[in-house]
């Protein structure tokens, strides 16, 4: 593609437009597509944005640029899309000015935004939009039609306005019913039926009914009705649609990390390239503080890397060549070069994207318990529906009119509100009860697959514990600043220990030097100072310890040490006692060594854990437990559970977890607490024996309508008042959700 | 009742005259950032905030 010559152009043009900043990183270039008017565009990811005044900084400051067109930030998607006239090579620069205000930016792969969403997301809003307008017009016509009689508005205008509705509502129907309809015919294809088949037959028999009615000049019509419900459901569903649409995001995110470039070495010089683009062999140079791009093995230079985001332990490793790094993990303290070993799209990082997909799939094979509902309801109501037309027709000597009119009544009759509203209501009062409680529910049915459970898969770090280790006990304090001071010099948890548990005034502190693998040195008030292991500046006759430690060393006199622990959360133990009373059974499924996750199960009552494991052994644990019949809640912080936290029967996170598996769990609980994870499950029982109660409702109200309408007995009132008592009776009882403690 | 004749007309005129202005807004992508419009409205319209390069909360 000749890219190198493009890079070289990008370097001349920075400098034919006089910019004397620092060197400008090329690459971007290659992400520019030309619009049909000849300009240039680019969509880029900026992340950083947090408020009204960082789009006003980032589009004003490109839009003081001489050939800039237009540059827009999407708040929601924090894309942002820049056009200008001129050479594609611009965009370098002005990509540097975004950098220049502190944000960071990634290059946009338009293959990873899911269009397919956006498409779905428009289509959903039409038709909502089209029914409320449609919805709107009618009722100003149904307002004179339901409050007054045929003798006093007159025959003729009864008929007129009959009409009007049928021309607003026949196509409103056909255009806004279309998810419905979709969703219903699919399901028939695939030989089940799901709540869209009596939906869809509704505001179809709805519709004929009355428009049978309005041709031969009848009574009453139903257009109405038809319209709102419509309109009603189509809220429902687009709000369920964006919930989704969120959750879904948790694969694109991943990949983010996976967008960026790398610096690739080629005859001594560093060249930027895609990270997609990197292949075997390569030689990549990565800077403290950047994350290993994709899997390789070191070839030079000695660091420390946190491997959390992959394997969830604790403690960062240290690395020398010929050691294998991971795309994904950070490298925390010194410049290292590496070897691709793999490309990009191989990577142990992509694996799990993979798993999450692999998982996302066979997660939509779950069966709403309203969709098991309306596959026992649907074949029943048409077979009665169809034997009252034949026996009105062959036994009861109806002409055929007469007997499909009772036949419709049947089906009407029946119409699947209170049955629609027996597990909505209950979901939205049970979902507002947590949000009180810090507890957010993000897919509609999670609560429905939380009450089914019977194994808790739990992750040690982050999970149980809090996720970071915590300085012991009281260190004199003069030792504490000393070890603050040069703590705040580096990256590593333990230092992160000590600055955060020190809030008095730091020493100045000269030649930091950070040595991988051992600790740090420093000069304060002219005194040598070193922070870091045993073995390098410890008391090595000081008896061993099992928890974490660091020593200070000033100058010649005796080391002090520091020690930490990652501390379980105040409530653990409590939490799994209480799941274990509910007849679950915990597994702690942990990344870490073994002798630190055996201890945590002992201290919190677990018999059983696994250790040492690898996202994709996590995985598998878990599909052999589903195997076995069990249904799973996987509670998982870190970016190695993920693929879990997607596949498990339903999955929380706590507030503190990456974004990664925040998206991809269907519930996250906010605080230091553990047990939001027991409070959600009792809440979850609760709702679902709400749920059965209202069917129950629901068949019981069928049990005495159906005959009735069978009889032929049901007038249109009676209809009515019939249909919305059972509504308003299922509604009821699902309240009780609030009072019941 | 002749009165409708002109009503009726009037009030679907207007109701699809509603409905395009959706169908508009829809097609224009007003609706693709429904966040970023509630932060816009904070903005001055002089340009003052363009010079300063603070580093942005992170």
């Amino acid at each position: 593609m000749g890219r190198s010559a493009l890079s070289d152009n990008a370097q001349l043009h920075s400098s034919v437009n006089g910019n004397h900043d620092t060197q400008i990183l090329s690459g971007y270039e290659t992400l520019v597509e030309k619009t049909p008017e000849g300009l240039n565009t680019i969509s880029v990811l900026v992340s950083g944005v947090y408020c009204a005044a960082c789009i006003q900084k980032i589009e004003g400051s490109l839009s003081q640029e001489q050939d800039i067109i237009l540059a827009r930030l999407n708040f929601t998607t924090r894309r942002l899309t820049i056009t200008w006239s001129g050479v594609p090579e611009q965009s370098n620069r002005y990509i540097h000015i975004i950098e220049n205000l502190g944000y960071t930016v990634n290059p946009f792969d338009p293959q990873i935004w899911q269009e397919e969403s956006k498409v779905e997301e428009r289509f959903l809003l039409l038709c909502l939009g089209v029914a409320g307008f449609a919805m709107g017009n009618i009722m100003l016509l149904s307002v004179g039609l339901w409050t007054t009689t045929g003798e006093t508005m007159g025959l003729a205008t009864r008929e007129l306005l009959h009409l009007i509705s049928a021309a607003i509502a026949l196509p409103t129907i056909l255009f806004s019913g279309r998810p419905f309809f979709r969703s219903a015919i699919k399901a028939l294809k695939g030989g089940h039926t799901n709540m869209d088949v009596p939906i869809s037959l509704a505001l179809i028999l709805a519709s004929s009914m009355s428009l049978f009615e309005t041709i031969n000049g009848g009574e009453h019509v139903y257009f109405d009705s038809a319209v709102m419900l419509t309109f009603f459901l189509l809220i429902g569903r687009t709000l369920d649609f964006r919930a989704r649409k969120q959750a879904r995001a948790g694969a694109s995110d991943l990949l983010d990390t996976m967008t960026g470039f790398a610096n690739v070495i080629e005859d001594g010089k560093v060249r930027r390239v895609l990270i997609r683009d990197l292949h075997e062999n390569q030689y990549v140079r990565i800077a403290a503080g950047e994350n290993f791009p994709v899997d390789g093995q070191i070839i030079e230079g000695q660091s420390e890397v946190d491997t959390s985001l992959v394997t969830g332990e604790t403690l960062p490793r240290a690395i020398k060549p010929e050691d294998d790094v991971f795309a994904g993990t950070l490298n925390l303290s010194v410049p290292v070069t590496m070897v691709v070993s793999k490309p990009a799209k191989d990577s142990l990082l992509s694996e799990i994207v993979k798993l999450m997909e692999q998982a996302e799939q066979s997660k939509a094979i779950y069966v709403r318990l309203a969709d098991r509902a309306a596959r026992l309801y649907t074949p029943v109501v048409h077979t009665l529906a169809a034997l009252a037309f034949l026996g009105w027709l062959f036994i009861g000597d109806l002409d055929w009119q007469a007997a499909l009119m009772i036949s419709i009544t049947v089906l009407i009759i029946t119409c699947p509100c209170a049955l629609g509203l027996a597990v909505p209501v209950v979901q939205v009062l049970a979902t507002g009860k947590l949000m009180k409680n810090g507890v957010l529910i993000k897919s509609g049915d999670a609560l429905e697959r939380l009450a089914s459970i019977d194994t808790v898969l739990l992750d040690k770090t982050g999970t149980l514990t809090l996720g970071h280790p915590t300085l012991e006990g009281n260190p004199p304090q003069e030792a504490l600043r000393l070890a603050a001071s040069l703590a705040a010099h580096s990256r590593h948890p333990l230092s992160k220990a000590i600055s955060q548990s020190y809030a008095g005034v730091l020493l100045e502190t000269r030649q930091v030097q950070e040595h991988p693998g051992q600790g740090l040195e420093g000069v304060i008030d002219g005194k040598p100072v070193r922070l870091g292991s045993r073995a390098w500046c410890g008391d090595k006759n000081a008896p061993p310890s099992d928890m974490l430690e660091l020593w200070l060393r000033i100058d010649n006199q005796t080391p002090i040490a520091f020690f930490f622990t990652d501390h379980l959360r105040e409530d653990t133990c409590d939490c799994i006692e209480a799941l274990k009373k509910a007849s679950l059974t915990p597994i702690i499924v942990s990344g870490d060594r073994n002798h630190i996750t055996q201890k945590i199960a002992k201290e919190c009552g677990i018999e059983r854990f696994y250790s040492e494991q690898t996202p994709p052994q996590k995985f598998q644990i878990m599909e052999n437990l589903k195997r076995e019949g069990h249904k799973i809640l996987m509670v998982g912080d870190g970016l190695n559970d993920a693929p879990v936290l997607t596949g498990a029967t339903v999955s929380m996170a706590p507030g503190t977890a990456i974004d990664m598996a925040q998206n991809a769990a269907d519930i996250i609980f906010m605080g230091k607490k553990l047990m939001p994870v027991h409070t959600t499950y009792n809440t979850a029982r609760l709702a679902q024996k709400l749920v059965k109660q209202n069917f129950t409702l629901a068949v019981l109200y069928n049990i005495i309508a159906v005959p009735l309408a069978l009889s032929g007995l049901v007038t249109p009132l009676v209809a009515a008042i019939a249909m919305s008592g059972s509504s308003l009776i299922v509604i009821a009882n699902s309240f009780r959700l609030k009072v019941i403690k | 009742m002749s009165i409708l004749i002109y009503l009726i007309p009037i009030a679907l005129f207007l109701g699809l005259l509603g409905l395009a202005a959706f169908i508009w807004s829809l097609k224009s992508g007003q609706y693709d950032d429904l966040d970023g419009a509630a932060q816009r409205i904070l903005f001055d319209e002089e340009k003052t905030l363009t010079q300063d390069h603070d580093i942005p909360h992170s």
